[in-house]
């Protein structure tokens, strides 16, 4: 019989490897699934995972869908650190983009150069709104927000709905969802046109490394991470745990509003039913990916955009489904989290 | 005693643990009608050998005979199925179920009725008062044990194993328990007796076989030895007697509790009731009680880390800190140790730098405007260490890597060296072994004689009469006035353990 144990010791270097491992093997298994559906493996994985980085509009591309993967995984980690689980970032990131968009789309003439700096402190504050329903409701009730926040998600998608098909639906737009294109001056810029790489994704640079700073260098860091993993002694230490409920799901919530704001400004031009696909969701695995380190979320990020601009030039290019997408996220996902196992525990055998 | 064949006989059983060994050939000896003491300080082993005879691990190496047979015992119903019968530490009852339920669960086969008069019958039989009615919530910590022997004593035991059997009981309890023992003895039944408290040994047991670091030691008669000469084969090393107190007591209330009432955070807690002390500086207050009588909830008040009491004060250093979190209480030159060292004092997974931090950021000023200096506190887990003499591969070590020991040498330390003036501690040495323990008593003691006021919760008489000035007792959430600890005996604290104690004269009352 054979059972788990766990191990005296973790080690770090395991703990950084299994990410690497998960990918190659989601590479290899992914070529045996490419090689069942008759396509040559090879080309499959080449098309997959090194021509997204070939040319100048796919390194674009990538950096503009790692952008929102970012800045929601960094934010999911603070809350994964201490132990407070938002599974509602994707609702969040929508709240944040109407919160935002929502300026645009009424000042939608103005010109005005302040215009688009406060979008993207709306679109802060609009997530960090949606996230306070489950941290008030943590806080106060000891609500569950795992369920709360993800319940969120749809309140979210369909209040979207609601508005760009009825109060903010582009008049001019005939009658297909939407809301007007947003005027220039809520538009973030392009360093290169026509990539579509733009100022949303500097600031996303920026956000790991402030993050990182946080987190290992003041008291609100330590805090965080005290939580996490001993909420007993970090109320021996003095924290107040709905504190922390709070302030964890208010950065969360924060920026995934501002993946939502950014995207909306940065790539989409409007507000539409479609503003995301599965960020929110996506981020989930991007953080874990990245060991909760904001660092490691913002390599994990542009992986994880890899494998989208990858497939969608596999549709093109190789006649891929697009669930393919989907599909390698949760190789790398189960793999993942299979190597953290083994990390954790080991096997061992029972004669009986 | 001896029919000339061992009840059991241990020979090189060894068991290894990755990255240590348990058990490194270990030979033990029981005869029939035998109560035969294995000791040794936390960590050497005993747990080990124990759970390998009542056949929960298997030995690595070494052999088991069974009444000169050999014997492979493969679980602990085959070694029920022998004779063998264990109550352990923690005991494995039912809370909302009577007493004659928790051992009809051990005993399907049997109908209700001729158990009830089995229970009775065995209960009176050893001296065991047992209620087979009463529903186990409502019981004490001896009366559970008595279940638990009960329970085993149905099943007909050739060989009975307690672990650690008094650490929960008042001394009376204890001196029951000793009756029952005994009385087991004499029908031939061989004991195995898992203690460290060593006056206990001596005075119970026939034989003693000690083990240090997973290897047998020796094997003596008890009682032709002292408690002394047995502490220091445990722990193979001379011990320090603990620095006597030098410094008067000081005219300063650290600390003034007044009619403290507060309602447990636990759904099975206890309450504390109109609690009075005070304690001043250079002086030790000692809170006797047995394990859940309010110790937590009144550690849980005085740090602040459980909330505003409902009514009453508490006052550190002439500050009412009421309204005040534990970072606050700090600020004010108090300082915690905790009983759950793992957890709560420390967190397992975070480095000795990271743990030095946990309770000394705000009183050491390691951080300005929020931000850590790193530096700071990695000298100051250095100074813990070398200090409080801490054995540790570095300062970057997990706490988890650390024993028992060496844990609370560092979570003391952490505690001392921000030169508080109030420490407050419950359990300082539980489960510590006794050269760590004496070397913690020391360092109370120097803090004393530097001024500081000292309040100790323990249920270690031993450790109560050793520190404190005062002795009160802890019983049902509520305490009784404090004496001097010249004034009242052992067996007096035991009697005021079970006392609910409703005015403040309940001391008197036993003493006088």
């Amino acid at each position: 019989m054979l059972r788990l144990e766990p191990r005296n010791h973790v080690s770090l270097l395991a703990t950084w490897l299994s990410p690497m491992l998960a990918l190659s093997l989601t590479a290899i298994t992914g070529g045996i699934i490419f090689l069942i559906m008759g396509k040559d493996p090879l080309v499959a994985l080449y098309i997959y995972f090194v021509e997204p980085l070939t040319s100048i509009s796919g390194l674009s591309e990538v950096a503009v869908k790692a952008g929102p993967l970012v800045l929601i995984g960094v934010g999911l980690s603070f809350g994964f650190r201490a132990g407070i689980w938002n599974i509602g970032a994707e609702g969040q990131y929508i709240a944040g983009a109407i919160v935002g968009g929502g300026l645009a789309v009424y000042w939608y003439e103005s010109t005005h150069v302040m215009l688009l700096p406060t979008m993207l402190i709306a679109g802060i504050l609009g997530g960090a709104l949606w996230a306070a329903i489950p941290a008030y409701l943590k806080a106060r009730f000891n609500a569950n927000e795992i369920l709360v926040s993800l319940m969120l998600v749809y309140v979210a998608e369909l209040l979207l709905v609601h508005l760009v098909q009825g109060p903010w639906r582009n008049p001019m737009g005939w009658g297909f969802p939407g809301t007007r294109m947003f005027p220039d001056a809520a538009i973030m810029p392009l360093f290169f046109p026509p990539h579509r790489v733009h100022l949303g994704t500097a600031i996303t640079l920026l956000i790991p490394f402030v993050a990182w700073f946080v987190l290992a260098r003041t008291q609100f860091g330590f805090r965080i991470k005290l939580f996490g993993s001993a909420p007993l002694a970090a109320r021996h230490s003095g924290v107040k745990s709905h504190r922390i409920v709070w302030q964890s799901l208010l950065i969360g919530g924060g920026l995934a509003g501002l993946a939502g704001i950014v995207e909306a400004t940065g790539t989409i031009g409007q507000l539409m039913p479609d503003i995301s696909p599965g960020y929110g969701f996506t981020a989930i695995i991007v953080a874990f990916l990245g060991r909760l380190h904001p660092i490691g979320v913002l390599l994990a990020g542009v992986a994880i955009a890899i494998t989208y601009i990858g497939g969608e030039g596999a549709q093109i290019s190789a006649g891929l489904p697009k669930a393919v997408t989907g599909l390698f996220q949760g190789i790398i996902l189960f793999y993942l989290l299979a190597f953290d196992l083994f990390t954790r525990y080991k096997i061992v055998s029972r004669s009986n | 005693m001896s029919t000339g064949i061992s009840l059991l006989t241990l020979d090189g059983i060894s068991k290894f643990f990755p990255g240590c060994v348990a058990n490194d050939s270990i030979n033990l000896n029981v005869e029939p009608g035998e109560i035969h003491a294995l000791l040794g300080e936390n960590g050497a082993g005993k747990s080990t050998l124990v759970k390998i005879i009542y056949g929960v691990l298997r030995p690595d190496a070494g052999s088991i005979r069974w009444n000169g047979e050999p014997v492979q015992i493969a679980g602990p119903n085959q070694a029920r199925e022998l004779g063998i019968g264990m109550v352990f530490q923690h005991f494995s009852l039912f809370e909302a179920l009577t007493t004659l339920e928790n051992i009809a669960l051990a005993l399907p086969k049997e109908s209700p009725e001729t158990l009830r008069a089995r229970v009775t019958q065995t209960a009176e039989a050893y001296g065991l008062g047992l209620d087979p009615d009463r529903h186990v919530h409502e019981l004490s910590m001896g009366e559970r044990q008595r279940i638990e022997i009960v329970r085993c004593l149905l099943q007909d035991p050739k060989l009975l194993i307690l672990d650690e059997p008094t650490s929960v009981l008042t001394p009376q309890e204890t001196e029951t328990l000793f009756e029952t023992l005994r009385k087991l003895a004499i029908e031939n039944r061989a004991i195995l007796y898992i203690s460290h408290k060593l006056e206990e040994v001596r005075t119970l047991c026939d034989k003693a076989t000690i083990i240090r670091n997973g290897q047998w030691v020796d094997d003596c008669v008890p009682s032709k030895e002292t408690a002394r000469s047995l502490a220091e084969k445990m722990i193979g090393k001379k011990i320090d007697p603990v620095a006597k107190r030098v410094a008067p007591i000081r005219d300063i209330t650290s600390l003034r509790v007044s009619d403290l009432t507060v309602r447990s955070y636990q759904p099975h807690g206890v309450n504390l009731t109109n609690i009075h002390l005070e304690v001043h500086g250079g002086e030790v207050l000692g809170i006797a009680g047995i394990a859940g009588n309010g110790q937590i909830e009144l550690m849980g008040a005085l740090s602040g880390e459980t909330g505003s009491p409902q009514s009453g004060t508490i006052e550190i250093l002439g500050n009412n800190v009421n309204a005040l979190g534990p970072s606050a209480r700090r600020d004010l030159g108090v300082v915690f140790v905790p009983e759950e060292r793992i957890g709560q004092a420390a967190v397992a997974d975070m480095t000795l730098v990271e743990n030095s931090l946990l309770t000394s950021a705000t009183r050491m000023r390691f951080s300005y405007g929020g931000l850590i200096n790193w530096h700071r506190v990695n000298a100051y887990a250095k100074k813990v260490v070398r200090e409080f003499d801490v054995r540790t591969t570095g300062i970057r070590s997990l706490a988890s890597s650390l024993s028992g020991g060496n844990l609370q040498k560092f979570i003391v330390g952490r505690e001392m060296l921000q030169e508080p003036k109030l420490l407050i501690a419950a359990q300082p040495t539980w489960g510590v072994d006794a050269g760590a323990a004496a070397s913690i008593h020391s360092e109370i003691q120097r803090l004393v004689n530097a001024g500081a006021g000292v309040l100790v919760i323990s249920q270690d008489l031993d450790e109560i009469f050793l520190l404190a000035d005062r002795i009160a007792v802890i019983s049902q959430g509520t305490l009784s006035s404090s004496v001097p600890n010249t004034q009242i005996t052992p067996e007096e604290v035991g009697l005021l353990m079970g006392v609910r104690h409703t005015s403040k004269s309940a001391i008197n009352d036993v003493t006088t």
